[in-house]
């Protein structure tokens, strides 16, 4: 497993490039893979191919427009809960039913479950968060983010 | 698309773009295209809408979104910070120049069980690595940091992309 780690994935130099050049930006224009298949020295059948593979083999986990929630009049929020290990199976079944939870994860802390709730309305993030509370039993600490800061999104394979 | 249009808010077709791209754009040669015909919208008009909301700030960006994990980074660490409230823009842009740090957040504390403010995330190909960088972070903070502490991800219970409603 560590070697397998060490050694990459299998990229090859062409989806190496794709990874990297992709978490850029992607051109709005007629012909846009072909744009991409010149930024990168292939064409623009290979590009889709290969981008098609990428996601196949889970290597990209999303390609398309990323939509910004709280800009189209939803909103979002990170949440936390303290749950005890021989309830956790439990709760995670109450929260991972909720169609507003987006992601959940389990976390290495006193505060061991972590969640994403996307929702149209902070009037429903509310109301979730409240069944939350009833069907478990235990307080969930809601963490909305009050800024966000800029980022250098690149990760380079 | 005049400065006036810059203005107007999200309309029907709009919605209707974002419901049909916002789990991915079509891999053919001519991507918005595709997306006109189903939606029965001239191609032109898709580009430009999408184009608006680019600029607007209603799409982020287009493009990937690498799969950390599968590429070999398989810790995953949330840092958390309690910096004083009158330096955390300054200290939050900072962090986020950093170019391991994915995404970065001031949140509310809730005392006296989670005094942090700061959320900057990071991934790396081993725990000591994902350390490593939040070395790196709390040298960029100095003294503003008064705790620190760091959540890896021990299992992923469930993960679904994000989804407006029809």
């Amino acid at each position: 497993m560590d070697g397998a780690v060490m050694d990459g994935p299998g990229l090859d130099a062409l989806e190496r490039a794709l990874v990297n050049t992709l978490q850029d930006g992607f051109p709005i224009c007629e012909r846009p893979y072909a744009e991409v298949a010149a930024r990168v020295g292939s064409d623009e059948a290979t590009v889709i191919a290969r981008v098609e593979s990428l996601l196949a083999r889970g290597l990209l986990s999303r390609f398309g427009p990323m939509y910004h929630a709280a800009q189209m009049g939803g909103a979002l929020s990170l949440a936390a809960m303290e749950i005890p290990p021989a309830d956790f199976e439990r709760v995670t079944e109450i929260v991972n039913r909720q169609p507003e939870v987006a992601h959940n994860y389990a976390r290495s802390h006193r505060l061991n479950m972590w969640f994403v709730l996307a929702t149209e309305t902070p009037a429903a993030q509310q109301d979730t968060i409240a069944r939350i509370e009833r069907e478990s039993g235990y307080p969930v600490y809601n963490m909305p983010k009050i800024r966000e800061y800029f980022v250098e999104l690149k990760l380079h394979v | 698309m005049n400065a006036r249009d810059d203005f107007r808010p999200l309309d029907d077709t709009d919605r209707r773009i974002i419901q049909a791209t916002q789990a991915g754009l079509p891999l053919t040669p001519r991507p918005y295209h595709a997306v006109a015909e189903q939606l029965g919208v001239a191609a032109a008009e898709v580009m430009q809408r999408m184009q608006r909301m680019l600029d607007l700030g209603v799409i982020r960006r287009i493009g990937a979104v690498p799969n950390h994990y599968a590429l070999g980074y398989r810790a995953n660490g949330m840092t958390v910070w309690d910096v004083a409230d009158a330096r955390i823009d300054e200290l939050g842009e900072r962090i986020g120049q950093l170019p391991f740090v994915t995404h970065c957040y001031q949140r509310p504390r809730h005392l006296p069980d989670w005094p942090y403010n700061l959320f900057a995330m990071v991934h790396g190909r081993t725990r000591e690595e994902v350390e490593a960088k939040a070395t790196l972070i709390a040298e960029a903070l100095g003294t503003a940091s008064r705790a620190r502490d760091i959540l890896y991800s021990t299992r992923i219970l469930k993960k679904t992309g994000l989804r407006i409603g029809a």
